[in-house]
């Protein structure tokens, strides 16, 4: 960058060293060179033949395969090659499953009496749909101007908790943040309102549950 | 040093750094890196404020408009981001390890020896021979960026001689916990 000061003319300036314009693989975020060791390697490959056809080919062309064995011998590619399909099928195991378990994962709305005719409102298992709670809650406290927080409850999971009862609203929102969209449904029109803090969950998996105050400290 | 590590939990406050402590940091950056005071303005402004994002056991990320630019375990040795070396490549001396030692860094594994020393891998000449204790960048056989940093646990003409158990411990590699953070 032009410096302010006037420069001597006769000792040459100083310029920063530019940086190096990084490519790093949109599949896996590492630099597409490293992709083999990764866990999506054939996601990648597709997808860098699509973006960068340059890159493909100068990774993996025959000429390239060839090289990159380098020093490595023939059985320890192959192990190698091995290890990383092996890698591959299980991550994807992994993530299959843990889609599943997503997409069963419960949301209980619950609400609770406190005192007579006054309840709080908890929201349990939005996390597991990957909503941020702390923003969810931010929001639902804007939404019906009261209080709303993210607390620990006894089983030390975080849930929001809303003054008031409002579980029918919640769930309302949850419904209207999530229709028509199946599983990573794309955007859309998530933005109306701000409810797409709350897009992502499954609205089938959610559960209302009602708590009432103990008869016994009613009295 | 990143290993499970989690923003979510492991972070446990994010501060303005003083300016005694900036200036403090951007002397031992220019100091100990291989970086001139042009480029260092340009990857961090001096009229630019870092934020200082603490961490659990004691590490701490410097991020600027919250990209993560350097850290530093303690009062240890400051390293750049993984990511801003491959930027600024020769900001840290390189050596350079074998293929067949890449997954093992790539699984968080320090580096020993044998893994620097093969045909595949590489040190520096003796006249330019590093430390015990030397931030290095980790390269690997074929290919073209650092895979990884870390530090040299004994002197490189060292590694050539003993050429067995650790050479260089393992600070940070591509897809760590600290790779997967772009922004704090
Ligand atoms: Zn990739």
């Amino acid at each position: 960058m032009a410096s302010t000061a006037p420069e001597d003319p006769s000792t040459s300036e100083k310029v920063a060293t530019p940086p190096v314009e990084m490519f790093y693989c949109g599949v896996c975020t590492f630099p597409p060179e490293y992709c083999e060791f990764g866990t999506s390697f054939s996601k990648c490959k597709e997808w860098l033949h699509t973006e960068r056809l340059d890159l493909f080919e100068k990774y993996y062309s025959d000429e390239a395969l060839q090289a990159k064995l380098g020093t490595l011998s023939v059985e320890a590619q192959s192990k190698l090659e091995k290890d990383t399909a092996k890698k591959e099928a299980k991550a994807e195991a992994k993530a299959d499953a843990a889609r599943k378990k997503k997409m069963s994962s419960p949301v209980i709305i619950k609400r609770i009496e406190r005192n007579k005719r006054k309840y709080v409102t908890s929201i349990r298992g939005l996390e597991a749909f990957d909503i941020d709670l702390k923003k969810a809650s931010k929001f639902f406290a804007t939404k019906f101007a009261t209080g709303a927080s993210v607390t620990k409850n006894a089983a030390g999971i975080d849930e929001i908790v809303v003054q008031g009862d409002v579980s029918q609203e919640v769930y309302d929102m949850i419904a209207e943040a999530n229709e028509g969209g199946g599983e990573g449904g794309g955007g859309g029109k998530g933005g109306k309102k701000g409810l797409d803090v709350l897009k992502g969950v499954v609205v089938d998996n959610i559960e209302m549950v009602e708590e009432k105050k103990k008869k016994a400290d009613a009295e | 040093m990143f290993k499970k590590f989690s923003p979510s939990t492991d972070i446990s406050g994010q501060t303005p750094v003083k300016s005694s402590m900036q200036r403090a940091i951007r002397s031992s950056i220019l100091s100990s890196w291989n970086i001139d005071a042009e480029t260092l303005e340009a990857i961090w402004p001096k009229k630019e404020s870092i934020i200082h994002v603490k961490c659990r056991e004691h590490i701490s990320i410097y991020t600027l408009h919250n990209e993560p630019l350097f850290f530093q375990h303690f009062d240890g040795p400051v390293y750049p981001t993984l990511r801003l070396l491959h930027k600024y490549p020769f900001i840290l001396p390189h050596v350079g390890i074998d293929r067949g030692a890449i997954r093992f860094l790539l699984a968080g594994a320090n580096m020993m020896c044998p893994g620097l020393t093969s045909k595949g891998g590489r040190l520096p000449p003796q006249d330019a021979a590093l430390p015990a204790g030397t931030p290095v960048a980790i390269d690997a056989e074929g290919k073209e960026f650092a895979v990884g940093i870390g530090l040299t646990t004994i002197g490189t003409e060292e590694m050539k001689k003993i050429n067995k158990d650790v050479a260089v411990e393992s600070v940070t590699y591509v897809g760590d916990e600290l790779w997967a953070v772009q922004k704090l």
